[in-house]
């Protein structure tokens, strides 16, 4: 990778997800132009007077309901990509993702029993989130016993997965009546996001991010294999414990606030590694512009293609990755190293 | 630098396969270790390296057991080169002779200057100026070798570990490298303990021998005392010719029986 083409590469990257930014924020159900929400949005600016004559429920709808679903919708696709690139690094797997350990599953459960419950507002995202952490941290006890070699924990990860798939199934047959709305979440959604939901996951987020920044040229290093990496003064077993708990702290965060949406942290750390080549102190940034301006779009696709009624996100990020990963894949002769 | 190692017992999946092993390498030698297959050179060679738990015995690598240093201090004292290093396919020269540098790098750190005049250095010594941008996937069996030797020399390390660093050579090429191993060494660079099957190459490269049998020292010494038809006879169960080429060296030369 010579200078010029990486820094074309971030550049790209960048206008990308400006570019669907503004296409989040200017599309939708509501009579604003263009030319008005750049100017609502630059009024926001402090020292700025820009606004002129907007209708203010049009204005409403912008800065309290459009403009925090897009930043969310940015934000989760974010996590979930740099989440998929950090496992994909750790597992030398170029198919793996953050759900791989159980946290979707584990997710799953802890919202579907706070749904059941009938409880409401944040405490349905808390219950996820702490659902997925659970899941992942049997997945990890389970895994480590013995020699920790990454298939075992894959493995372990797997157990996790189907028995907590398992008693969700079990606690959803109980309560049929919350069938619908347990699907609506697992489906995922980023509907009815205000301020709030975009403040709760942000801590946790920026936390799980940086530990799994902070380890792109050691994950690097890793390709080498254990015994080298471990001859070059790393610790490799540690390396790859620190990271598998960040990128799961980073995916539960995002998955407490949007339900599970799949696709995206498999497809677009790949994109990336196609254009940007395979070391991670490239491919974890890139990953987090690509796969916010990627989600930023789905959702414009999933609010706008049926209003105004709404698609589940993850029902689009399906329809647009897998014919996408298929195209990646078949384009890729290699078949796309890790 | 002085490495000393007594007694050394170590297991592989729980099967003790050194036996107590002694040996000792000064500063700037070389010591080659030899037996036939399976008599446990390549887990002395990362016992040495402190990537093995001893069961028993002590490794002083200047008085310090590698295994209870700190990883990124042993790194920057010792480098080891398995038989066969792993040449992830999407990395360039230049990029994987880098990875040497690891244990001079910080945490968030990129390689600075520094790094990369030594991994430069490094690749001047090993000839692979012209190969830098080149990716590992295109290389020849030598050059590969040179580019794992070159990482290993980046670490700037006292010792030099190799397993079998010509197995996959042909003559030419174990000489050139063989050669550029003795020429870092004698320019004040790493002392050097290598596995090699070779029995003669050993024994013109290296000051001294150490001849393993099923986890046990056969024999240790100049390669004069250990190439010995007697001694390769027991160890190998092989019929040789020892012979003298023109320097004076042992030469093995299997014979066939009549």
């Amino acid at each position: 990778m010579t200078h010029r083409r990486g820094r074309l590469v971030w550049l790209l990257a960048v206008a990308f997800l400006l570019a669907a930014l503004a296409c989040g924020v200017t599309v939708g159900a509501s009579g604003l132009g263009p030319g008005e929400v750049f100017r609502v949005l630059v009024d926001q600016l402090p020292g700025v007077h820009a606004g002129g004559a907007v209708d203010p429920v049009d204005r409403a709808v912008l800065l309290q309901i459009r403009l925090p679903r897009v930043l969310l919708a940015a934000l989760v696709g974010a996590l979930l990509a740099v989440a998929g690139a950090g496992y994909q690094g750790v597992f030398r797997n170029p198919l793996v993702d953050s759900s791989m350990l159980g946290s979707s599953a584990g997710a799953g459960l802890g919202a579907t029993v706070a749904i059941v419950a009938g409880a409401a507002g944040l405490a349905v995202p808390a219950a996820a989130f702490a659902g997925a952490l659970a899941a992942v941290a049997l997945a990890l006890a389970a895994g480590s016993v013995g020699r920790t070699s990454t298939s075992t924990l894959l493995l372990a990860g797997v157990a996790v997965g189907l028995f907590f798939s398992a008693a969700q199934t079990f606690v959803l047959q109980g309560a049929t009546r919350s069938l619908q709305e347990v699907y609506a979440w697992l489906l995922g959604s980023l509907a009815g996001a205000d301020w709030t939901h975009l403040a709760q996951p942000l801590p946790y987020a920026v936390v799980g991010t940086a530990v799994v920044l902070a380890h792109a040229r050691r994950l690097d290093v890793l390709a080498v294999g254990e015994e080298e990496a471990a001859s070059l003064g790393l610790h490799p077993a540690r390396i790859r414990l620190l990271v598998v708990c960040g990128a799961t702290l980073a995916a539960a965060a995002a998955v407490a606030v949007s339900g599970l949406i799949g696709f995206v942290g498999i497809v677009v750390p790949h994109a990336v590694r196609r254009l940007a080549g395979v070391s991670h102190v490239r491919v974890l940034p890139l990953s987090m512009l690509v796969g916010a301006g990627f989600l930023v779009l789905a959702d414009t696709l999933a609010r706008t293609v049926l209003a105004p009624a709404e698609l589940p996100i993850g029902v689009v990020t399906a329809a647009l990755g897998s014919p996408l990963f298929v195209w990646i894949l078949r384009t890729t002769r290699s078949g796309g190293a890790s | 630098m002085t490495l000393r190692a007594e007694g050394v017992r170590a297991a592989l999946d729980g099967t003790e396969v050194l036996h107590g092993v002694d040996c000792q390498v000064p500063d700037g030698g070389w010591l080659a270790v030899i037996g036939p297959n399976g008599a446990g050179k390549s887990t002395l060679l990362r016992a040495l390296a402190g990537l093995l738990p001893l069961a028993a015995g002590r490794i002083a690598l200047d008085g310090e057991d590698p295994a209870r240093m700190r990883r990124r201090e042993r790194a920057r004292r010792l480098a080891y080169v398995p038989q066969a290093p792993v040449m992830p396919a999407e990395l360039t020269v230049e990029e994987y002779v880098l990875l040497g540098r690891t244990p001079y790098l910080g945490p968030l750190a990129a390689p600075g200057a520094s790094d990369r005049a030594a991994a430069g250095e490094a690749m001047e010594r090993l000839r692979l100026t012209g190969l830098t941008r080149r990716r590992l996937t295109t290389l020849s069996g030598g050059e590969r070798q040179r580019a794992a030797l070159a990482r290993a020399l980046a670490q700037r390390p006292r010792l030099l570990l190799l397993d079998e660093p010509t197995s996959a050579l042909d003559v030419g090429h174990q000489q050139q490298v063989l050669g550029l191993v003795d020429e870092l060494r004698a320019d004040g660079g790493p002392a050097v303990v290598s596995t090699l099957h070779d029995l003669t190459t050993a024994g013109q490269y290296a000051d001294r021998l150490v001849l393993m049998a099923a986890g046990e020292v056969a024999a240790e010494g100049p390669a004069e005392k250990v190439l010995t038809e007697q001694l390769i006879h027991r160890v190998y169960g092989a019929r040789v010719e020892v012979a003298r080429d023109s320097t004076g060296r042992p030469v093995v030369i299997p014979v066939r029986a009549p």
